[in-house]
């Protein structure tokens, strides 16, 4: 079995109560904090943790915090991004709603080493349920004086709130969703300045993933050395994955970084297998916005050296044959799934998320999603493939957010590993509509390349 | 499409007031406009959707101009902008879950309600649609239902039957 940090109490009766989850050692972090740390000491902490962004992007948190401008007389804020959306991805969900005392000790820590004396939880509106639990939960926490004024008697005050986004996975993305929380439009903001150092409301401001907070709590109570032992490289400590699709046991897995992408999807204390025992076709490793891999390239590189579940290992290969841990939303496809079919739900899912703000984002979600609808319904021409290639070029790296990219990324990785099944669908308008195209080679093992001396 | 010349006449009950207070405390005092979209669900959940003549008093309350509450109640999908069944059922269609089959519990809807995709039961009762990713991708197919959004994960056609008949008797 490997460590747990945040869910290791997870099966135990009332771990969302204060009272258990304090009997369980919670809140130790707080204690530790406020009394016997300073702020900047917490934040070297986190930096020696090697912890890195849990939300998808991978950027090292110490780091983030360090950015944050500290002028005189100005607030800060830190502001958790519970926005929950890529599609793939519900560990947030999952934490929030069976150990909400996890996040909100990770939120006190983390206010106390940035300064900041009020936070909001951002948390998708559609997340009603563990709305009502997270507030249950910080109603709870103050009461017992872990929020509020005057906090253990150190003289910190902080107040918690949780705040509903709308229905805009747009709002994942840090600008956007302050913008939301200022009462607009979710439309992201061009950077720089980055919210450190104007962010919500013009104040410097730290965003942060659920996870990402709440694995503050056990780098403080057992050192950012210790978490840094966990994992391989720069890789460090656990990670949620969310697990999908048609896998045995789909569900909220805590991985130490560095396990092997073959024991994550076949051993019994993880995935358990593909369902209905068939076999995998393909996979997308980190949410749908990561470039999707066939079952071969998702085990091993294409030297044939096993893949493994960290940052590095899985973007190996860069996106010619890898592709990228994400938000660590892990969607396995078996031989039955037609790619075209997901690569235009996703596309779909794109234009439906575009805000709207930038043309090739807006336009070519749009134009990407009813030529992948032609493909897919049996009305597609050769030359589309090459079309939809060209369309997404035209979108990566032309928008002021990142969503213009995870929109063209699935789309190319698909037609540049599954070209093959693209071009049976428009071969066969026919029998595309009643069949599938099947695993083909997608599976085929990957030899291992014989090490050749260089003369 | 929003239409601002519907006017369905609306009364903000004090308790929704009070809630709407205790909401606006939680921003600096010259940023109560971040209470937008806390205020927008609130008035949902009394109403079951957001008429124009509900968002121009949620401007006047928040003192700012109807179109900045305009623009974002079109901009964000959960706010309905006509009138839905008592229970408006929302079933995710992206990815994750079609795999597992949500495809079909839609399809299942549209025969077992008899309305099509955005249309209100004749008795008032249903209305569905289809909505992207609701982040329990590993518990799919999965539905929610408004206002109160309790969810529903692991649906099977029958699952959905029972769900509908529980509701009706309710």
């Amino acid at each position: 079995m490997s460590r747990k940090l945040l869910l290791e109490h997870i099966n135990v009766p009332g771990i969302n109560t204060l009272e258990v989850y304090r009997q369980k050692g919670g809140y130790r972090a707080v204690e530790k904090a406020l009394k016997t740390l300073t702020p900047e000491e917490i934040v070297e902490e986190v930096k020696k943790s090697g912890l890195r962004g849990r939300g998808g992007a991978g950027f090292p948190t110490g780091m983030k915090w360090s950015f944050l401008a500290k002028p005189e007389g100005v607030a800060r804020y830190l502001v958790c991004n519970a926005d929950e959306s890529e599609p793939g991805t519900f560990k947030d969900r999952y934490l929030m709603t069976y150990i909400p005392h996890a996040l909100i000790e990770g939120m006190i820590v983390s206010s106390f080493a940035l300064g900041a004396k009020v936070s909001y939880i951002y948390v998708r509106g559609e997340m009603m349920p563990q709305i009502r639990i997270l507030e249950k939960a910080i109603a709870e926490a103050k009461a017992a004086g872990w929020l509020g004024k005057n906090i253990l008697g150190t003289g910190y005050d902080l107040e918690l709130y949780v705040q509903p986004g709308g229905g805009a996975y747009i709002c994942g993305e840090e600008t956007a969703l302050l913008e939301s929380l200022e009462g607009k439009r979710g439309n992201p903001r061009i950077k720089p300045p980055f919210p450190a150092i104007a962010g919500l409301y013009g104040c410097p401001t730290v965003v942060n993933n659920v996870e990402s907070i709440a694995a503050v709590v056990p780098i403080i109570n057992d050192g950012g050395d210790e978490y840094a032992k966990i994992g391989i490289g720069r890789s460090t400590g656990t990670k949620l994955i969310s697990a999908s699709g048609n896998l045995v046991k789909p569900g909220v897995y805590e991985i130490e970084l560095g396990l092997p992408v073959e024991e994550f999807i076949y051993s019994d204390e993880y995935c358990g297998g593909i369902a209905n025992g068939k076999r995998l076709k393909a996979t997308v490793a980190g949410g749908s916005s990561v470039p999707i891999l066939p079952a071969n390239l998702t085990l091993k590189y294409a030297n044939g050296e096993p893949r493994l579940m960290s940052y590095e290992s899985l973007s190996e290969g860069g996106f010619a044959t890898g592709t990228m841990m994400g938000s660590g939303g892990f969607i396995a496809f078996d031989e039955d799934q037609c790619i075209v079919r997901n690569t235009w739900n996703f596309a779909r899912f794109y234009h439906h998320e575009s805000c709207g703000q930038c043309s090739p984002c807006r336009e070519g979600t749009g134009w990407m999603e009813k030529v992948l609808h032609k493909i897919e319904h049996g009305h597609g021409k050769m030359e589309d493939v090459d079309l939809l290639w060209d369309i997404q070029r035209k979108i990566e790296g032309n928008t002021i957010c990142p969503l213009g990219d995870a929109a063209a990324w699935p789309v190319a990785s698909a037609i540049r590993h599954f070209r093959d099944e693209f071009e049976w669908h428009i071969k066969e308008p026919v029998k595309s509509q009643s069949q599938n195209y099947g695993i083909a080679n997608y599976a085929t093992p990957i030899e291992k390349t014989p090490v050749t001396e260089e003369k | 499409m929003l239409k601002v010349e519907e006017q369905t006449p609306v009364v903000f009950s004090s308790e929704l007031l009070a809630k709407f207070d205790e909401v606006k405390s939680r921003y600096p005092e010259d940023k109560s406009k971040s209470a937008l979209l806390p205020l927008l669900h609130l008035v949902q959940a009394e109403f079951l959707w957001v008429p124009t003549s509900a968002m121009d008093k949620v401007a006047e309350y928040l003192n700012i101009q109807p179109i900045e509450v305009y623009e974002v109640a079109t901009f964000y999908t959960m706010y309905f902008l006509k009138p839905q069944g008592k229970y408006a059922l929302e079933v995710c269609r992206t990815g994750p879950c079609c795999l597992v089959g949500a495809e079909k519990i839609l399809s299942h809807l549209e025969n077992k309600l008899g309305v099509k995709e955005g249309e209100v039961t004749a008795d008032g009762l249903f209305s569905f649609r289809g909505v992207e990713c609701l982040a329990a991708c590993g518990f799919g197919p999965v539905l929610q239902i408004s206002p109160e959004y309790t969810f529903y994960e692991n649906l099977t056609e029958a699952s959905v039957d029972k769900l509908i008949e529980d509701l009706k008797n309710k």
